[in-house]
């Protein structure tokens, strides 16, 4: 008990677990770049985005290059912070069971 | 069989850290090294190989062929510190070094280096070369930022601070050797140096 508490829920996924890893080092993403690195779809990418930026942690910055649309993607101080919990309350776990 | 599910939670948290950053940990060391080049380069043309007083360099003249062999060898040197820095780094880690990242940093790095190389030697081969420090700053400064998507941290900053002093540089002409220095040395130590420090703390 009390462990499982600080997992969060919303990084309790692979893919928003992997939008978020790579927002932590990177300061600023495309769309077609998350795309390539998490090999995922992009309707299931965007689904994912839309939900972490419901919750706050990422930017969505949407502009144009030239014709085409270009969607940009920053982690928030809130998003860093929490996805920071979030693998602390993982080691911890993983301590705590070896 | 939870504790399994973390396990490979933060490995692939680990792996998409890298995979998405690879040049993080090369900057700090390969960015001081580049200005030592640089500067020593500097050194022996300046005690060397360029003209007294208001002399100017004569094209085609020996000083000048020796001026263009000390700019391309600390550019190859500069590069080549570089691509061994990534790829001990790349082993040490069990990444590949070629990889679409790897790859689009090159090309993204090239198109604005290259078109201002040829851009140079053209005005040179017509006698313009009072601007080309000035060129060299701004040129390189526009490669840094359209590299710098593929790069995590300042690059952008060292990017933009070339091209300030390449401006600057075009505005006092007459000074275009202590810009270059200043541009090449002194902003590569000082980047490098604070890219280092960083590297360390984490």
């Amino acid at each position: 008990m009390g462990l499982i508490d600080n997992i969060n829920k919303l990084f309790d996924h692979r893919i928003r677990l992997g939008i978020m890893s790579i927002l932590m080092v990177n300061e600023e993403v495309d769309f077609n770049r998350l795309k390539e690195l998490l090999d995922v779809t992009d309707g299931n990418l965007a689904s994912h985005t839309k939900t972490l930026e419901k919750a706050e942690y990422i930017k969505i910055e949407k502009s144009f290059i030239g014709k085409k649309p270009n969607t940009r993607y920053t982690a928030t101080a809130l998003g860093k912070l929490s996805f920071k919990k979030h693998i602390e309350a993982l080691e911890n776990i993983i301590k705590n069971q070896n | 069989m939870e504790s399994k599910k973390y396990l490979e939670d933060i490995s692939q948290i680990k792996d998409l850290m890298n995979k998405s950053s690879r040049f993080i940990s090369l900057s700090g060391l390969s960015g001081i090294l580049a200005g030592i080049y640089a500067i020593t380069g500097a050194v022996v043309a300046y005690l060397f190989l360029l003209p007294r007083n208001s002399d100017y360099v004569i094209l085609h003249s020996w000083n000048f062929r020796m001026l263009i062999a000390i700019l391309i060898a600390v550019a190859v040197l500069s590069f080549v510190s570089a691509y061994l820095l990534t790829t001990k780094k790349a082993k040490k880690n069990n990444e590949k070094i070629w990889d679409a990242t790897t790859k689009r940093l090159l090309v993204s790095f090239l198109i604005p280096l290259v078109t201002g190389g040829i851009y140079i030697l053209i005005k040179l081969n017509s006698q313009h070369y009072g601007l080309t420090a000035s060129l060299m700053l701004i040129f390189y400064g526009l490669a840094l930022v359209n590299a710098s998507k593929y790069t995590i941290g300042k690059v952008k900053y060292l990017g933009y601070s070339e091209i300030v002093l390449g401006l600057l540089c075009a505005a006092y002409p007459g000074y275009g050797f202590w810009f270059w220095v200043l541009g090449f040395g002194v902003l590569h130590i000082v980047y490098g140096s604070l890219m280092y420090l960083k590297e360390a703390k984490a």
